[in-house]
């Protein structure tokens, strides 16, 4: 408690983290805020801008807030389509309403939604993409993979990196060196490389979930050597202290010596750790996915999403499409302003640094 | 006389270290089900002579050992084998390295050049205004992602209409003089650089300041104030030489970021570069081509690091005794 409370008094920690604890509440309840589900798609209304929402009504008085549906019309002067307002008919924006069933949190099945329109209204807060899909709908239903993307692989990176880097260190010799020629082997592939090697060797004609994971255990396989090495590093100065001596005196078996006293003597480095890779995971996920080789369509990933932000006519004319963007730096920002607070926190030798 | 020894010895670790790359990358790629000749049978220009000789130099017939073994002699030999679309690899490889080296040393240079400094100054003026608008701008240039910006900077590109969008030559490339040409490469590398500096640029200044900071805390320099030298003397003759070391041996990190920082920003600005190649010979399941710039892009890597290593060993006398 009182390690939170020092990280807090870090006015940008502190704004990091209500970002963040806000992103993360808005993607759990992703189904209730968002005005449509991950799926809806309108055909009709591909790339439409997002709606006008208006709170004074033609009479100049102060509304509830509303908006006009769009259609589309063929500019001949133009030679384009172009999205006009369809004026005849309001649509108030209300609280609440009843709109396509999900479960709640997976499991109370209902209709209502935190927000939108009544039945034959579009509310498009960040426009549609190309398969009239709502962006801002998507945005919240992509956060949920590109936000834990991380967290999910680092369950892969660190148990591996403390194991790994626990035994090399603790047995030394040959089998130290050996392990180590290994991490180091892995560590001299140019990362990304390999990640897009090893994401486009996965069979096609998998379901959605299969590939999220096998991602996952992809990006992992990417960041456990570094992670080791330094562990390793830990270890060797750790296993020379009165402790670990008296232990193997009393008989303690060696996993258990490394399991059980060792590692846990790098539990600070290994929050520190933590907290500052989350980022570089969101950002290789999202690379991944904006070239195609990541989260696959019809899932949502914010890195996907900006893969329609690859087109020219999308990125000059269709600015909403760059929304995922935006998200992601915040994301990548908060997590780094944290960790910087963690870090400055729980290591000491940084502490007088700031 | 030490440091040709230090260098021979480090040549020496490299090679089992491409052994065991060589070995990871080769059956990662071969686990995969993809036919290594798929996409060569397919292409009609392919004669089936070149076909026999692409089996017969890896062995596709014979257990997964010897295809190694055969691959790799081939390999040593500079014998890249066939793309897809039945170029040699190698040809295409000496197009590409060179592109993407001229890329990242313009970036590394860069960065240094301004790194460096604004890391000094930001210790120097330690918990000013100046220290934490530099530490929230270097945030917010790490927070990018690369991609993200490659593709704001067309996007200026555009509508401006200031910088060519994309490639490394015009059209009429062939036509220009020298001097032309000059210009119109250093024209197409500007946003690229741009993109791939303000990346690498944050990481750089936060360590630097950081090391300085460490540095300015020691003994020594509490010692040389003590002895009455001026502020200057103090930070750049006995703080900056110990704290700029550790960023000597970042130099060789820092090359590893920006390969892969590179591959996605060459894509977005269509730039023909390692990266780029290598990402559409993965679109393209074309194995000869994955696998050579696979092994390229490590040997750079380790390149990077052995370079970056003998800068070390001579810019650090403590290191020459130790060996």
């Amino acid at each position: 408690m009182e390690v939170l409370r020092k990280i807090f008094q870090d006015k940008f920690a502190k704004a990091a983290f209500i970002v963040l604890a806000a992103l993360y509440i808005v993607i759990l309840f992703a189904d209730f805020i968002a005005p449509y589900s991950n799926t809806y798609s309108n055909r009709s209304m591909a790339y439409a801008p997002p709606s006008k929402i208006y709170t004074i009504d033609e009479r100049g008085k102060l509304s509830r807030p509303y908006t006009y549906n769009y259609k589309r019309e063929y500019e001949p002067a133009l030679m384009q389509t172009v999205f006009k307002q369809d004026r005849s008919k309001k649509y108030y924006i209300k609280p609440f309403v009843k709109a396509e069933g999900y479960k709640f949190l997976g499991l109370i099945p209902t209709h209502r939604h935190l927000f939108g329109v009544d039945k034959g209204g579009e509310l498009y807060l960040l426009g549609t993409d190309i398969n009239g899909r709502d962006v801002f709908s998507r945005l919240l239903f992509g956060g949920r993979i590109s936000m834990t993307v991380g967290f999910l692989s680092l369950l892969i990176v660190f148990p591996i990196g403390l194991l790994y880097g626990g035994i090399s260190g603790y047995f030394g010799g040959i089998i130290d060196t050996l392990m180590m020629r290994f991490a180091e082997a892995t560590m001299a592939i140019p990362s990304f490389y390999l990640l897009i090697i090893l994401a486009a060797i996965l069979p096609s004609g998998m379901t959605s979930i299969q590939r999220f994971m096998l991602i996952i255990v992809i990006l992992g396989l990417i960041g456990w050597a570094g992670f080791a090495r330094v562990v390793r590093g830990m270890v060797l100065s750790i296993k020379n202290e009165d402790f670990v001596q008296a232990e193997k005196t009393i008989g303690a078996s060696n996993m258990r010596i490394i399991l059980k006293h060792i590692l846990p003597q790098t539990t600070s480095y290994v929050i520190i750790a933590m907290t500052l890779s989350v980022p570089s995971y969101i950002l290789a996920e999202s690379g991944l996915s904006f070239l195609g080789l990541g989260i696959q369509q019809p899932d949502a990933s914010w890195g996907n999403m900006l893969k329609e932000a690859q087109e020219f006519t999308n990125i000059l004319y269709r600015p909403w499409l760059l929304t995922p963007g935006v998200l992601i730096f915040i994301a990548v920002l908060s997590f780094n302003l944290l960790g910087d607070a963690i870090r400055d926190v729980l290591d000491p030798k940084s502490q007088k640094r700031i | 006389m030490e440091l040709l020894r230090y260098i021979a010895k480090r040549f020496l670790q490299v090679i089992p270290l491409l052994i065991i790359v060589s070995l990871i990358s080769f059956f990662i790629i071969r686990l995969s089900p993809i036919d290594p000749l798929a996409e060569l049978r397919l292409n009609p220009s392919i004669s089936q002579e070149t076909l026999d000789k692409e089996m017969k130099r890896l062995n596709l017939d014979k257990p997964i050992y010897v295809q190694y073994f055969s691959w790799a002699k081939s390999f040593i030999k500079g014998n890249l084998g066939y793309t897809s679309a039945g170029e040699k690899v190698s040809t295409k490889l000496k197009e590409r390295i060179p592109n993407t080296l001229l890329l990242t040393t313009i970036v590394i240079f860069m960065t240094w050049a301004v790194g460096i400094p604004l890391g000094i100054l930001a210790a120097i003026k330690k918990e000013t205004a100046l220290d934490r608008l530099l530490t929230v701008v270097s945030s917010i240039g790490m927070a990018i992602p690369s991609f993200f910006f490659a593709i704001l900077m067309l996007i200026f590109a555009v509508k401006t209409g200031w910088f060519p969008v994309g490639g490394l030559t015009s059209y009429n490339f062939n036509e220009m003089g020298l001097l032309g040409k000059i210009a119109d490469i250093s024209k197409h590398l500007v946003l690229p650089v741009i993109v791939l500096f303000t990346i690498s640029l944050s990481g750089l200044q936060r360590q630097m300041r950081a090391n300085m900071l460490e540095v300015l805390d020691s003994d020594y320099v509490k010692f040389a104030r003590a002895k009455g030298l001026s502020e200057g003397k103090v930070i750049f003759k006995h703080a900056l030489r110990n704290a700029i070391n550790p960023m000597i041996t970042l130099l060789g990190f820092e090359f590893a970021g920006l390969l892969s920082g590179a591959a996605l920003t060459e894509y977005v600005f269509q730039y023909p570069g390692l990266g780029r190649l290598i990402l559409e010979a993965v679109m393209k399941s074309d194995i000869n081509l994955v696998m050579a710039s696979l092994m390229m892009g490590t040997i750079m890597l380790i390149a990077g690091n052995l370079i970056a290593d003998i800068l070390l060993m001579i810019t650090d006398p403590r290191l020459r005794g130790r060996s």
